[in-house]
């Protein structure tokens, strides 16, 4: 008991040391995820291991993934090709390896500015409320109502097929389902009591917006984002896999799948197997950790998993 | 009710007319001349004269100003009439005919048997929560959430071929010109999509299960000595079917999208690959008009998923 009490009085006392503190804080909080969340860190285990596979390509593949070789068509998986070979007989392991950056890639920098881009018109929206309002939830109601698949395959047929127009048509296809849920969070906020002083003490519309209200919507933030990683990888492969993706000339694990592939699978299954394995568990460990963090961070899914 | 059906119709026109705005001037924007663009095929390898270029230009419109322009496509599009297919020299509507019951069967077939299976499936993993079956079913939803469903197709392709010598038909049959052949044509493509849609039908079913059972009437129902069968069934799935109803009508809207996929993958002959092989051929009009009736299925899925809601919840109703 007595020790008890000696300790709260340190922490009482001792100087802040923020960095540090900070820093054990957030140490103690993933170990803390990793052993309740066990399903949720195996996913976030499975994304670092993407990553690195990503970063690291030419150190992790065997050989040159564009190496075409007219004497190793349609290999079975061996010693030397570990994945077995395509029907120019590229080495299907180090073009695996390769396949992760696209994936990477795309769901990293399309989560990112339509999370920059969505979180900057829902808090907007729900600040200056109004007509505002009124025509920017009308704009992402029209959004919404496509399927995602088919809103990119549209904005494809527009744009035409590169790795720039995929960002940017997933850019746009996710930038509305950010700012709904940032809007929505950012509307109870606005009632809050520490907006109605910081208000009162002169603060300027955008500190109120940007000190006050997104700093706070950031776990919502956060949800939807990785919820977006793993439909932007399956959108980006399917887009590829119609060919109307990326260039024949770009690595991708969707574009692994396309084509005469589909003549091959049946005498080589390998060459499907092995480029879709990998897309499914990356795609599984961005999903399950998303929803590990979901119930972690959102306190209405608190306890129903 | 019906006040409220003339509430949602009312809402229900402008978004159409967005979308259809959307739409026209998405495929505007694409960067040079379209008419070039479409005579010279997709890889850019077709050769043409200047008339034909005039002539081309002259069939898609594109000297009137455009909102003559955007006033022709949506007449167009009222009266089915969508003009021929440049590259096809077919009537749009005639390939939109011929392709679109396919794709619908598809779809709606599909959404039955995944309702059928994954509601119940759903219900079975609330109940034996936290127990194997339980994990095992949420494993396969979210297997089926993030397995690519071409992948799915043709895992389920290979598997056909090496053990009954099956491949994929050519032809294809209505579902009311004979009933058995078109419902082994069905099967395959709508298990592909349908594993694809089943993780979030049965994950929804089981989530909003578990918050019904821990409200208070559902104690109330188990103390007063109900069987545990008719507490489960009548007090706990019928309250927590509702947000399922929203997704499974929402999902017809995505398994229309969906079919894009595996109508390539099985070679269904549905509005689905019809807008693949328009891309292709870059036929603007063909594009356009595809993509306005997809979008059109999933607004009307919607608009229905709102009156059966609201038809199961009189709250919302009069709310």
């Amino acid at each position: 008991m007595r020790e008890r009490i000696d300790d709260s009085s340190n922490i009482a006392l001792a100087p802040p040391r923020l960095g540090q503190g900070m820093l054990v804080k957030r140490i103690r909080g993933l170990q803390h995820f990793i052993t309740t969340k066990r399903l949720g860190a195996f996913g976030l285990f499975i994304v670092l291991a993407t990553a690195v596979m990503a970063l690291g390509a030419p150190i992790f593949s065997t050989t040159d993934p564009w190496d075409v070789n007219r004497r190793a068509i349609l290999l079975a998986p061996d010693a030397s090709n570990w994945f077995g070979t395509d029907r120019l007989g590229r080495d299907l392991f180090s073009r695996v390896v390769y396949g992760s950056r696209i994936s990477i890639y795309v769901g990293l920098v399309s989560m990112l500015s339509a999370g920059a881009i969505g979180s900057l018109i829902g808090v907007t929206s729900a600040y200056f409320g109004g007509y505002f309002d009124l025509v920017v939830q009308r704009f992402i109601d029209a959004t919404a109502a496509f399927p995602t698949l088919l809103l990119a395959l549209a904005l494809m047929a527009a744009f035409g097929s590169s790795l720039n127009n995929i960002l940017l048509s997933l850019t746009i296809v996710f930038t509305p389902r950010v700012a709904r849920v940032v809007r929505s969070v950012s509307l109870s906020i606005k009632e809050m009591p520490y907006v109605e002083s910081a208000r009162a003490i002169g603060s300027s519309d955008f500190r109120i917006m940007f000190r006050h209200l997104l700093p706070n919507t950031f776990a919502s933030l956060i949800v939807v984002a990785t919820s977006l990683i793993g439909s932007a990888v399956l959108i980006e492969a399917s887009l590829s896999f119609l060919g109307v993706g990326l260039p024949a000339d770009v690595i991708s694990w969707g574009a692994m799948l396309a084509g005469d592939v589909l003549i091959d699978f049946a005498s080589a299954p390998w060459v499907g197997i092995f480029p879709a394995m990998a897309l499914t568990i990356a795609v599984f460990g961005v999903n399950v950790f998303g929803d590990a963090l979901r119930d972690v961070l959102d306190p209405r899914m608190r306890g129903t998993q | 009710m019906r006040k409220y059906i003339a509430r949602r119709l009312v809402l229900f026109v402008p978004t159409l007319l967005g979308v259809s705005i959307a739409i026209f001037t998405l495929l505007r924007v694409i960067p040079g001349d379209v008419a070039a663009l479409m005579l010279g095929g997709a890889e850019g390898e077709g050769s043409y004269t200047q008339e034909d270029l005039e002539r081309v230009r002259e069939q898609l419109g594109l000297n009137d100003p455009i909102y003559v322009q955007y006033g022709t496509w949506i007449w167009q599009l009222v009266r089915f009439d969508l003009g021929d297919s440049i590259a096809l020299g077919r009537p749009i509507a005639g390939e939109l005919k011929r392709q679109f019951p396919i794709t619908l069967q598809l779809a709606i077939f599909t959404a039955i048997v995944v309702s059928l299976i994954a509601i119940p499936v759903g219900v079975l993993a609330a109940v034996k929560q936290d127990t194997w079956i339980d994990y095992i079913l949420r494993s396969i939803a979210v297997v089926g959430l993030a397995a690519p469903s071409f992948f799915v197709g043709m895992l389920i392709i290979l598997g056909l071929s090496l053990y009954f010598r099956w491949i994929p038909p050519i032809a294809f049959v209505n579902l009311w010109d004979n009933p058995a052949v078109a419902f082994q044509q069905l099967i395959f493509p709508a298990a592909a999509l349908g594993f694809a849609s089943q993780g979030l039908l049965l994950r929804m079913t089981r989530t909003q299960l578990l918050e019904v059972l821990r409200e208070d009437f559902v104690r109330t129902a188990r103390a007063k000595g109900l069987a545990e069968r008719a507490v489960i069934m009548r007090h706990g799935v019928r309250n927590a079917l509702l947000p399922v109803v929203t997704i499974a009508g929402v999902q017809i809207g995505f398994l229309f999208s969906g079919t894009v996929v595996i109508e390539t993958v099985f070679n269904v002959p549905g509005i689905g690959r019809g807008l693949i092989q328009a891309m292709f051929i870059r036929d603007l009009p063909m594009i356009q008009a595809y993509i306005m009736y997809f979008a059109l299925v999933a607004l009307t899925a919607n608009f229905l998923v709102d009156l059966t809601y609201a038809w199961l919840d009189p709250r919302i109703r009069y709310g």
